[in-house]
């Protein structure tokens, strides 16, 4: 728990080498860090910086924008039940308030098994499948009381764990660059002619 | 896919609309469909799937031609963006300063504006048409690295692109020299962490260079002018993309015989609310009406339960509100402009007469406000003050002088006339979209647009939710106090302030 592990850290290069500036890697390396550890820590912060070349501060600037960044221990199943209109036409309301007490905590709180975080979310472009939550941001639809529970239930015993992987992971699976293929990020400032397949700009007359 | 559809089965056929379990939302109908048209298989994400139905052809026949040829057939089959702005992408692309390279694309893939449910089935059901629009659009601009801006909470969808990237570069359809010719091209899967403002084109820049996602001053108006790393940058949505394959393979006239002149080509529209059959349809743009969208058998198919329709909103969350007057609008950008509302992203949120209306605009708000990014003083402090007040009303503590002071901040972020639609009840005029702004961008009069349609078309039922209380003061009780209510109130009052 702390700064990327070398496994990460490769994964980290790979990432950043596809950017014309190692900075745009911040984001994708704060999901990295989340999810070896669950939550993003400053150490981890300060990690980051060093490898994009920027200070922790700026990083941590970037992270707290964004909501899917924690820095605490969340529980282990994020729960987001969404709240927006097409959602509260079809009674996420009183989803929520089941939510809460099948789990027995408030919105924004964690079980004390650590086991399960439930929070108010915000539109997850499923809105014809109203009302939905995600768990660690795989849906579920048209979600009733019933099947809530059953939910909670599967999760509590382990039965979802191919599906849902623990919090932290977004994407099970990653892009990969093979070496002989890619053409490979350049900074800005060291091209100035057009690409090759474009017509030479004088020839390109006004096509604007 | 994701288990859970209460719709789900088999190909289950529902009058003319056919939905796949694989799918869930999607009604396919008797129409042409132009992005949609592998969703009825169940591996529509694998390049074997792709490659077996005509996938990379339209990148083939892009690749046949001069780059500028390319554009001019974008530009002549007026590919209208489907983000939320409806500008036509041929003329984007020429908006890039002549001469001045390396230039990029960036995709929006963000899909967050409320009721917006499209793009990520894109990406998820057939990943690969978006690579090839992306790679079709990259090679006509002279576009020299693409970015893939994929919302952080849309784990599946990252998943599909991830593999569907992997898949192309090791066939050769992505990375150095591209089926053997000079056309070289990377595409970049970046994700997202949760933040609707940075679905704005200029945030969507700022995220992706490693940033908090707030908006950039305008002007320049066009990150085709100054974009990523100060370059030219186009930035297009995902159905956009999707469109240019189908139009390479089928040719121009192909594309402009669907639709009108205007809005040609189809568009996905999400109905969602209370409709008897929610869902997700690719429509024929232009000419299908919302009175088609919502009562239309092989659409939504009508109101729930036999409710009336109390008003719907035809654009995603930031679009002002229609009731049934405007029913026979057809999707065309120009006619909902006028009528005072806009086409935007897609998304048609359908509300009966069970709708408590406060709330539901509060749902709304609520979303706007939250997601501003602070940096405008009216977006910040507006849009809290807007919620802060209708959770008051909702919560049965307003009094009318918080319906004014509703306008008057509205007023600070849309200074003027607010646009808003004609009712034949009320004896309303439409005032025509857009309105002015005191924002950077659209998150901030976005807060105050529910208030304003529902506070416009449904006055009344803001009325109805206020205080019902008599202000005496403590020093003017001359008479005793009896059992009505507004000394009952009074009296709490006082207790109130005494406690
Ligand atoms: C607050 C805000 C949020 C937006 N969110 C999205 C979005 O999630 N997806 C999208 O494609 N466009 C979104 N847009 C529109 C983009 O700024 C931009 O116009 C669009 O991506 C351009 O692509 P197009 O021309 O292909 O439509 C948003 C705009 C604003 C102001
Ligand atoms: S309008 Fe709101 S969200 Fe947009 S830039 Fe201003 S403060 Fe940020
Ligand atoms: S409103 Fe809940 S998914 Fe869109």
């Amino acid at each position: 728990m702390a700064r990327l592990s070398e496994d990460n850290v490769r994964i980290a290069l790979e990432i950043i080498g596809r950017y014309p500036r190692a900075k745009s890697a911040t984001i994708p390396l704060l999901h990295l860090a989340q999810q070896q550890d669950g939550f993003v820590t400053n150490e981890a912060m300060a990690h980051i910086g060093e490898l994009v070349g920027t200070t922790s501060a700026e990083v941590l600037g970037t992270a707290t924008f964004y909501e899917m960044f924690k820095f605490e221990p969340v529980g282990k199943y994020l729960v987001n039940i969404c709240g927006t209109m097409s959602c509260a036409l079809l009674g996420a309301e009183a989803l929520m308030h089941h939510a809460e007490h099948t789990l027995g905590i408030k919105a924004g709180s964690t079980t004390p098994d650590g086991l399960f975080t439930l929070e108010h979310a915000e539109c997850q472009a499923a809105c014809t499948e109203a009302p939905t939550l995600q768990v660690n941001y795989r849906y579920r639809f048209r979600v009733t009381n019933e099947t809530f529970d059953q939910l909670i239930d599967d999760l509590r015993n382990g039965r979802l764990g191919d599906e849902i992987p623990a919090h932290g992971t977004v994407a099970k699976i990653r892009q990969r660059i093979p070496a002989d293929r890619g053409v490979g990020a350049v900074a800005p400032e060291d091209v100035t002619e057009p690409p090759a397949w474009m017509p030479a700009p004088q020839a390109q007359g006004s096509t604007s | 896919m994701d288990a859970g559809t209460a719709s789900a089965g088999e190909h289950v056929v529902t009058t003319s609309a056919t939905t796949y379990s694989y799918t869930p939302g999607f009604y396919a109908g008797d129409r042409p469909r132009i992005v949609t048209s592998r969703f009825e298989y169940e591996d529509s994400h694998t390049i074997e799937r792709f490659l077996a139905t005509d996938g990379y052809v339209g990148l083939k026949a892009a690749l046949a031609k001069p780059a500028p040829a390319v554009h001019e057939d974008v530009k002549a089959a007026t590919v209208l963006g489907r983000g939320g702005a409806g500008f036509p992408a041929g003329t984007k692309w020429g908006l890039t300063p002549p001469g001045v390279f390396p230039r990029y694309l960036v995709v929006n893939g963000d899909e967050s504006e409320p009721g917006t449910y499209k793009d990520r089935l894109l990406m998820e059901r057939d990943p690969h048409q978006l690579i090839e629009g992306c790679l079709i659009a990259c090679y006509a601009a002279g576009l020299s690295q693409c970015f893939l801006y994929i919302r952080g909470e849309m784990a599946v969808a990252q998943e599909r692109v991830a593999q569907a990237l992997n898949d192309a570069y090791a066939a050769g359809y992505i990375g150095k020299n591209i089926l053997g010719t000079d056309f070289s091209l990377d595409i970049v899967l970046h994700w997202g962490a949760g933040a609707y403002v940075v679905g704005e084109e200029t945030a969507l820049i700022e995220s992706l260079e490693g940033n908090r996602g707030m908006p950039r001053l305008k002007p320049p108006y066009f990150p085709a002018a100054i974009g990523l790393y100060g370059q030219p940058t186009i930035v297009n949505n995902v159905e956009t993309l999707a469109n240019l394959p189908w139009l390479m393979r089928h040719g121009v006239e192909a594309y402009t015989a669907i639709g009108t002149a205007t809005s040609p080509g189809t568009r996905m529209m999400a109905v969602s609310g209370h409709v008897k059959r929610p869902g997700v349809f690719e429509v024929i743009n232009g000419s299908t009406t919302f009175r088609d969208l919502i009562f239309g058998e092989e659409f939504a198919g009508g109101m729930r339960d036999g409710a009336t329709l109390k008003a719907f909103v035809p654009g995603g969350g930031s679009a002002p509100w229609f009731v049934e007057d405007q029913l026979d609008l057809p999707l065309e950008g120009r006619a909902v402009g006028a009528a005072g509302s806009m086409v935007g992203s897609g998304a048609v949120m359908v509300m009966d007469d069970t709708t408590d209306i406060p709330a539901a605009a509060l749902t709304l708000t609520a979303f706007y406000a939250h997601e501003s990014c602070g940096k405008c003083a009216p977006c910040r402090e507006g849009g809290t003050w807007l919620m802060r007040i209708l959770e008051r009303i909702v919560a049965g503590h307003g009094t009318s002088r918080d319906l004014d002071q509703l306008i008057q901040v509205g007023q600070t972020i849309c200074p003027g006339n607010f646009p808003h639609a004609s009712s034949e009840r009320l004896g309303l005029t439409a005032v025509p979209f857009p309105y002015k702004m005191t924002t950077i961008c659209f998150v901030g009069p976005s807060a105050y647009t529910p208030v304003h349609s529902a506070l416009t078309l449904f006055r009344d039922e803001f009325e109805a939710r206020l205080m019902k209380r008599t202000f005496i003061p403590v020093t003017a009780v001359s008479e005793p106090a009896t059992a009505d209510s507004t000394s009952l109130t009074a009296a709490s009052m006082a207790g109130t302030v005494h406690s």
